[in-house]
């Protein structure tokens, strides 16, 4: 929270993108977040992802639900829509929202309550559906809005700032999604914008439901010694197991990579992403290997990160429900409303 | 590369580009401040200390401030500095009664300045009130130098200028005007326990070409006939009047011309215009007043006419010029001669000891200038000192001023005995501005207004007498305005590596994209991979200590940073503040009060 706005005067020599933007241009409303909050950088992580991919900000839609989490749409792509919805019902407002509109890139932001309590009914039904869109998890393992209780990720044993010490497990958002198939899993830390940014431009591409389970800490209320979400226990105990490298269409892979390191992932769109294995055993295509390497190293203390499973080949909620292409408004008339005579044909298929 | 070492006090210093600029280090955002507080008074004595002529110099200094003022580099135009000099200085209430003062008791040393110019008052300024005598020798009637014989009344009105004398004067220098000094060695001889030599660069360089003195009553040295407008005893001027020569000097004579009775004026400059020598705002002010500026030409006689001034013959010039600026071949296309009543020769000016005796011990260099040292200001026989345009050949007020308080403190030392060259360092204080949660003791805003344009007098009008001064000073909407352009350079980001956390705040939140965090390496590599492009390398690199959680380091770099704030408003651990930079930066009262 500040006093002043983000003056408007920016750097003469920024970076524009294809569209003659910089990335000051995909700037939202000064943040009323705590100062050092984790989910402040992930926007700065989110911007810079929108600008390298040069997306319109119009063609963009933010939803979220309710939470410091899902403050942070408003920070972010001014020119973009928007959607806030009640607490843990941003995936159904984004599935009709998407349905009615498919051309537009989703992404929705939640926190770990929004996702994992309130909303998880919500949320792994999207994943059933796959729907086509990026959902973030911004996870600190507290209830930052109402002073720092224990969320559905908080560690068994990390200390709340009063001194209390979590007893019941933990839903971990990567494992459950491993299980429920969804088919882009990330995990990532907001301390972390080299692994984040092209994280997040690869789940942009992802056609389905891409979720990024992104660390953040609340430097508020789970910031200090004893707590597992904080920035420095995340630095430490982070590790990273496959990284993302993302080629957008038409552009080759210019960087070099070892023999047997590199495996480029085509995506629907054209792009590439290059995934550099940092462990050479993981195989981010092996739901069963992915699962086991996680709770592994988990089981060592260790917080896998990176894209830790991906599958571009299962088809989105729209082939499967066999829609026709394009924003439902752009539809003919005639099609929409096919005439009496369909409408005749269907009722006597009825009776 | 190595952490950035923020104790020494020229690193802050050059962030605030304005005061790093200025010769004298005036602290230039301190009294912009002020200003903007009303505080007109303490705006114009904080000027005083460092610059000792503020109602001058608001209207005449040569601003090496202005260009190198970070607003100009961040957006288009720098702030007026010289102009709110000049609000403080017009506003200012009676300050007469808080001005130093010369004890009763003096100390029985007695110091004999040559010349009544800007660097001999500040010598005299400085050393009164540690109890010095101080005698000034003018050979004019009047003091002042060439801010009196040169600068004309309509830029400087002699009201100023007398107030501004009158307050070193007053306290109790003993000025002896019409009293100019034919030999240095009989000045040695009355027993003077140091003198100083503060007589300028009085000499005008001649143009040596056929017909020179054909009709010399027509032709005239710049600074002499400037010199005998100032005196009255030159009063008019033929109506057609050329200018050789384009700096600060033609300008005032292409001007004055003008107020003399000449209907056209034109300046002749051998080069194209990004070579003149004159100040951006005087070739505009010039301009304004229709006097026509004429590039490549290059002076080749002085034409006469049964010995009557006709015009003068110019070679048409071509050059051809690199990217980098400079001027590679040249060409003569041909001849263009040009008529002319009067020719005013402005081409430079410099400096002349014939009453300086050359068996004296004051040596001379093969220009036949005095060898000073360069930041004790002797000559080579100890207690003989120069300074101002007398000292380095012709350079601007404000640097005879700086001159002046360098040589001060020099003669104190020389008086007390001590060695000349042991000097006190500048120092600096820092003080932090946090008064709240997100309350800062400055206007930390940025204020996106442009540039004020100083109001003229009419273009009818200002013709009338030649003392009507131009400029007739911003008006309060103006100043209100333009105080809140200034980027409180001086209000910097002090950064604490230990206390940081890494949560990228600062990075995201700056609005110019000067942060970044990254695993060190040297500077040249380092500005490659920063977060904004920094090609600047006049302005440094800050590179912090490594960091305590990832062992990366913070690189601020200083070119554009606006002073906001907001990186140490969006750190949850304090590990940016902004702090409150004051320059120590020793006079001879400081040197005085130090313990021996």
């Amino acid at each position: 929270m500040s006093f002043i706005t983000k003056p408007k005067v920016a750097h003469p020599q920024l970076p524009r993108n294809e569209l003659n933007l910089t990335v000051r241009d995909y700037e939202g409303a000064m943040s009323t977040l705590c100062a050092g909050c984790g989910h402040d950088s992930i926007t700065g992580a989110i911007m810079q992802a929108a600008f390298e991919l040069a997306i319109p900000p119009y063609r963009m839609a933010k939803l979220s639900g309710i939470g410091c989490s899902s403050k942070t749409p408003a920070y972010f792509a001014s020119a973009s829509h928007g959607f806030n919805t009640v607490h843990g019902r941003m995936p159904s407002v984004a599935t009709g929202a998407n349905a009615a509109n498919p051309d537009l890139y989703y992404i929705g932001v939640s926190g770990d309550g929004d996702t994992l309590s309130i909303g998880l009914g919500q949320f792994l039904h999207a994943v059933r559906r796959n729907l086509n869109m990026l959902y973030l998890i911004e996870n600190n393992g507290v209830y930052g809005l109402t002073k720092g209780q224990f969320s559905a990720s908080a560690d068994v044993g990390s200390r709340a700032k009063k001194g209390e010490t979590n007893q019941q497990p933990p839903i971990d958002p990567a494992l459950t999604l491993l299980a429920t198939g969804a088919t882009f899993i990330a995990r990532s830390f907001s301390g972390d914008r080299e692994q984040l940014v092209p994280l997040i431009k690869a789940g942009l591409t992802h056609r389905g439901f891409a979720v990024i389970d992104v660390i953040s800490p609340c430097v508020t209320f789970n910031d200090h010694e004893g707590s597992t979400k904080s920035y420095e226990f995340t630095r430490k105990h982070a590790m990273t197991a496959i990284y993302a490298d993302f080629v957008p269409p038409a552009r080759e892979i210019r960087a070099q990579y070892a023999a047997g390191e590199a495996m480029p992932v085509q995506m629907h769109d054209g792009s590439q992403i290059v995934l550099r294995k940092a462990d050479g055993a993981y195989d981010p295509t092996d739901r069963v290997a992915a699962f086991e390497y996680i709770q592994t190293h988990q089981k060592a203390g260790e917080i896998v990160t990176g894209l830790l499973y991906i599958d571009e080949t299962k088809p989105d909620m729209h082939e499967l429900a066999n829609t026709p292409p394009g924003p439902l408004a752009s539809l003919p008339f005639a099609k929409v409303c096919p005439g009496n005579k369909t409408l005749a044909s269907i009722q006597s298929r009825l009776r | 590369m190595q952490p950035t070492d923020t104790r020494n006090p020229d690193y802050f210093h050059k962030v605030v580009d304005c005061q790093w600029a200025c010769p004298a280090h005036t602290d230039v955002p301190g009294y912009i401040r002020l200003i903007a507080q009303g505080q007109y008074t303490e705006a114009f004595l904080l000027n005083r200390q460092s610059n000792v002529f503020p109602g001058i110099l608001g209207r005449v200094c040569d601003r090496p401030c202005e260009p190198a003022c970070r607003r100009g580099r961040v957006e288009d135009k720098p702030v007026a500095i010289c102009r709110l000099k000049r609000v403080a200085a017009d506003l200012a209430d009676d300050y007469t009664d808080r001005l130093p003062k010369a004890p009763a008791q003096k100390n029985g040393k007695r110091v004999a300045c040559v010349g009544a110019g800007p660097a001999s008052l500040t010598v005299a300024n400085d050393l009164l009130p540690l109890g010095y005598e101080v005698v000034i020798f003018e050979g004019l009637q009047v003091p002042g130098g060439l801010m009196r014989s040169n600068i004309p009344s309509f830029r400087l009105p002699a009201e100023v200028l007398d107030r501004e004398i009158d307050d070193i004067v007053g306290m109790g220098a003993e000025l002896k005007t019409g009293h100019r000094i034919q030999s240095m060695k009989l000045l040695l001889a009355e027993g003077f326990d140091a003198i100083f030599v503060g007589t300028g660069a009085p000499k005008g360089k001649e143009l040596k070409l056929p017909g020179r003195y054909d009709d010399a009553a027509r032709v005239h040295i710049g600074i002499d006939w400037l010199e005998a407008v100032a005196f009255e005893h030159i009063k008019a001027i033929g109506e057609k009047v050329l200018i050789i020569g384009v700096g600060n000097t033609a300008m005032d004579c292409c001007r004055t011309s003008l107020r003399l009775g000449a209907k056209s004026v034109k300046v002749m400059a051998r080069k194209p215009r990004q070579f003149f020598k004159a100040s951006v705002w005087e070739l505009d002010d010039a301009e304004e007043e229709q006097v026509e500026i004429v590039i490549n030409r290059s002076p080749k006689a002085f034409v006469t006419e049964g010995g009557k001034l006709r015009g003068m013959l110019f070679d048409v010039m071509e050059y051809d010029v690199d990217a980098s600026g400079r001027i590679t071949a040249e060409r003569i296309l041909g001849e263009e001669m040009l008529p002319a009543d009067d020719i005013i020769v402005a081409v430079g000016q410099e400096n002349a000891f014939p009453w300086v005796e050359r068996d004296l011990g004051i040596e001379f260099d093969k220009w036949d200038v005095p060898k000073i040292g360069e930041k004790t200001f002797e000559s080579t026989r100890p207690g003989v000192f120069f300074g101002g345009d007398s000292a380095f050949g012709p350079k601007n007020i404000i640097w005879a001023v700086e001159h002046g308080h360098q040589a001060a403190i020099s003669i104190h030392k020389h008086c007390q005995g001590e060695a000349v060259a042991d000097r006190l360092p500048d120092g600096m204080n820092l003080q932090t501005s946090k008064m709240g949660m997100h309350e800062w003791a400055y206007s930390n805003n940025y204020n996106s207004a442009e540039r004020r344009l100083m109001p003229h007098v009419g273009l009818k009008e200002r013709f009338q007498k030649l003392n009507i001064e131009v400029e007739l000073g911003f008006t309060a909407e103006q100043f209100a305005e333009e105080v809140e352009r200034c980027l409180n350079c001086d209000v910097q980001t002090v950064f604490t590596d230990k206390l940081c956390i890494e949560c990228d705040a600062c990075i995201d939140i700056c609005p110019v994209d000067c942060l970044t965090m990254t695993p060190s390496g040297t500077e040249e590599e380092l500005r490659g991979r920063l977060t904004a492009p920094a090609p600047n390398i006049s302005q440094d690199l800050f590179v912090s200590g490594p960091l305590p959680q990832t062992g990366r380091v913070m690189v601020k770099d200083e070119d554009l940073c606006v002073h906001c704030g907001l990186c140490a408003e969006r750190c949850p651990t304090a590990a940016w503040d902004m702090q409150k930079f004051t320059l120590l930066h020793p006079h001879a009262s400081d040197e005085a009060r130090q313990p021996r």
